[in-house]
């Protein structure tokens, strides 16, 4: 795992459609401080968007945290969305495209996924849900970059 | 605290040019805005001769699958009363995201800009009713 400066962690609470445009804008800001190029910073802030989503819709409201990783020369950024709602009961089904509880496309996590270099969800039934994904701003390919 | 909506982001203006509406979506656009705008659309649609509207989204840094579907459903409301929908002006970075989403809006017709769209509009729709090309030249 990349070292973190809990500096550079900052967190943006998720409660309304108005902190959604609010987490879009800080990724935005931070992914265009660490030069990320144009495709990578709306392939993430998109990916955001659909992640602080489900963090207020099924999660009931929640926080982002924003972080910035350097890993060997290469600029990073980490995003947590964290709530304190349901859980998912069937995380395989809950990646699957077009499923959905809600009325959503049921794109939202897995399309997510495809967005980002890394992703990890850490949820359990009454204990809340934990997406984390990160995105290197160097735009290598997944294989090359597991090499290093 | 949570944000607030600023003043400046309450409405999404709606133009008509002779039967054909156009409509400018600029910056960020909210979730509830969206949805107001889908609102204002369809009774502008249903309470004159609209037979055409332009949505142009140049100035939309992102699409997330929230905003896809309701432009999506714009056009769907939009079908029903007779007028066709054309999204214009979709930047590349957006589209190459809504495709690794998985949403490529099939139903939807496109143009590169407001110019192409109109041209689009202004050709009769075709028998079959689906009407128009994908992609105006």
């Amino acid at each position: 795992m990349a070292a973190r400066d809990p500096a550079m962690t900052i967190r943006v609470p998720i409660r309304s459609d108005a902190d959604l445009s609010w987490v879009r804008q800080q990724v935005r800001r931070r992914a265009a401080e660490l030069a990320f190029g144009l495709v990578q910073q709306t392939k993430l802030v998109t990916a955001a968007s659909e992640l602080a989503r489900n963090t207020l819709v099924y999660g009931g409201g929640g926080h982002m945290e924003i972080t910035s990783l350097g890993h060997g020369g290469t600029d990073g950024l980490c995003l947590s969305f964290v709530d304190d709602g349901p859980g998912i009961r069937d995380v395989r089904l809950a990646m699957t495209d077009g499923y959905t509880t809600g009325d959503g496309l049921g794109l939202g996590l897995s399309g997510a996924r495809r967005l980002v270099d890394e992703f990890t969800i850490d949820t359990e039934p009454g204990r809340g849900t934990a997406v984390t994904v990160i995105t290197w701003a160097a735009d290598l390919p997944v294989a090359e970059r597991a090499v290093r | 605290m949570t944000a607030s909506i600023p003043d400046r982001a309450t409405a999404v203006p709606v133009l008509a040019l002779g039967q054909t509406l156009l409509v400018s979506v600029q910056g960020e656009l909210y979730d509830t805005l969206a949805e107001q705008l889908q609102h204002d659309i369809t009774l502008r649609v249903a309470d004159s001769e609209v037979s055409g509207v332009i949505i142009d989204i140049s100035g939309v840094e992102i699409v997330d699958s929230y905003l896809g579907r309701v432009l999506a459903e714009i056009a769907a409301g939009a079908r029903l009363m007779a007028a066709r929908t054309v999204l214009a002006g979709m930047r590349p970075d957006v589209a190459i995201t809504l495709v690794e989403l998985g949403l490529t809006l099939p139903g939807l017709i496109t143009a590169l800009d407001v110019e192409c769209a109109l041209e689009l509009l202004a050709r009769p729709s075709a028998p079959n009713g689906s009407g128009l090309p994908e992609r105006a030249a």
